[in-house]
C-alpha cells in the first residue's frame, strides 16, 4: 500500500504531536524532524484542525497540540480524510467486470481491501505509539 | 480483582458471558474446555478474573507444537468479558498472567485469531502488542 504524501505527513504529525499531547510544537518543527517541506505541511495542519484532530495555539511559544482521542483515533479514520476512496470496493462498471475472469479478480481484489481496513482500523493512535516505544527501547 | 484458575463453580458466568458476545448458551463446549483444562493444566490454562465475588471475564490459552510446521507457541483461544467490566483493564489483566503462564512454560510467541470484522477484539489485541504473523487462515465452503 503507498500512501500519498498528504496522508503520509498527517500520520507523522498526529503520532509525534500525540506523543506529548502537553506540548505545543511549531509547523517548523515537526517539518524538521521528518525532514518534509513545512509549506505542504501547512495544508495537511489545517484539515486536521478541521477534523478536530489538532488545535493550533496562536502567540509565542504557540504552535499545534493534539486534541483528539489517541485511543479511539485510527489508522484508518487518518488515512480517510485524505484518502477517502482509498479502501473502497470497486463499485463502477469497468470493462469485462461482468466476465467470469472479471468478477474473480473482484473476489481477490476485494479480499485484499478487507484484510487492509481490517488492520488500518484495529491499530489506533495510541497502539502506534506503543509500538513505537517498543521500538525505541529494542524490544 | 484476581486472576485465578478456572472452578466448576464459574462455568455458569463463563456460559452467560459468552452468551452476551456470541448469542449462543454453550454450556457442553464450556465444561469440556473446564475438564480439560483440569486434566492438561500444563497445556491448557484457563483463567478467569473474580471482581468482588463474581467472574467478571475469562482466557483460555493452549500451548501447541508443530502444528501447521510451527514449533511450540501459545494460542490465546478464548476470551470473555462481561458487559459490566469492560474497558476496566480486566482483559489486560487476564491476558498478562495467560502470558506469564506461557513464559514460565518457555514460550516466546504468543498467537491468536480474530473475526476480521470484530474490531473491539481486534483492537484489544492490538493495543496488547499483537501484529499479523507469518500465516493466513484460509477456508472454502464445502457445498
Amino acid at each position: 500500500m503507498k500512501l500519498q504524501r498528504s496522508t503520509r505527513l498527517a500520520l507523522y504529525a498526529v503520532l509525534e504531536l500525540a506523543d506529548q499531547p502537553e506540548q505545543q510544537l511549531s509547523r517548523t518543527e515537526i517539518a524538521e524532524r521528518f525532514d518534509i517541506s513545512s509549506n505542504h505541511l501547512s495544508k495537511v495542519m489545517r484539515e486536521l484542525g478541521r477534523q478536530g484532530l489538532v488545535e493550533a495555539v496562536r502567540g509565542v511559544g504557540g504552535g499545534y497540540r493534539f486534541v483528539g482521542n489517541a485511543k479511539r483515533t485510527t489508522l484508518l479514520d487518518i488515512i480517510e480524510i485524505f484518502e477517502p476512496h482509498t479502501l473502497d470496493k470497486e463499485t463502477q462498471r469497468e470493462p469485462g467486470t461482468d466476465t467470469a475472469v472479471g468478477r474473480t479478480l473482484d473476489v481477490v481484489l476485494d479480499e485484499i481491501s478487507d484484510i487492509m481496513r481490517a488492520t488500518l482500523e484495529s491499530i489506533s493512535i495510541k497502539t502506534m505509539l506503543m509500538l513505537k516505544a517498543k521500538a525505541n527501547s529494542g524490544n | 480483582m484476581t486472576i485465578r484458575d478456572v472452578a466448576a463453580g464459574d462455568l455458569d458466568a463463563i456460559v452467560a458471558i459468552d452468551l452476551g458476545e456470541t448469542g449462543v448458551a454453550k454450556h457442553d463446549y464450556w465444561r469440556e474446555k473446564f475438564e480439560l483444562a483440569a486434566r492438561q493444566r500444563a497445556t491448557h490454562i484457563f483463567l478467569v478474573a473474580e471482581q468482588e465475588g463474581a467472574v467478571a471475564g475469562f482466557i483460555i490459552g493452549e500451548i501447541k507444537a508443530w502444528e501447521f510446521g510451527s514449533s511450540p507457541c501459545g494460542w490465546v483461544s478464548a476470551i470473555g468479558v462481561a458487559n459490566e467490566s469492560r474497558f476496566t483493564g480486566t482483559g489486560t489483566r487476564m491476558l498478562e498472567a495467560l502470558l506469564a503462564e506461557f513464559k514460565r512454560a518457555g514460550i516466546d510467541i504468543v498467537r491468536t485469531m480474530v473475526a476480521r470484522g470484530n474490531r473491539e477484539l481486534m483492537s484489544f489485541f492490538r493495543s496488547q502488542g499483537l501484529m499479523a504473523g507469518p500465516y493466513l487462515q484460509l477456508e472454502m465452503r464445502l457445498d
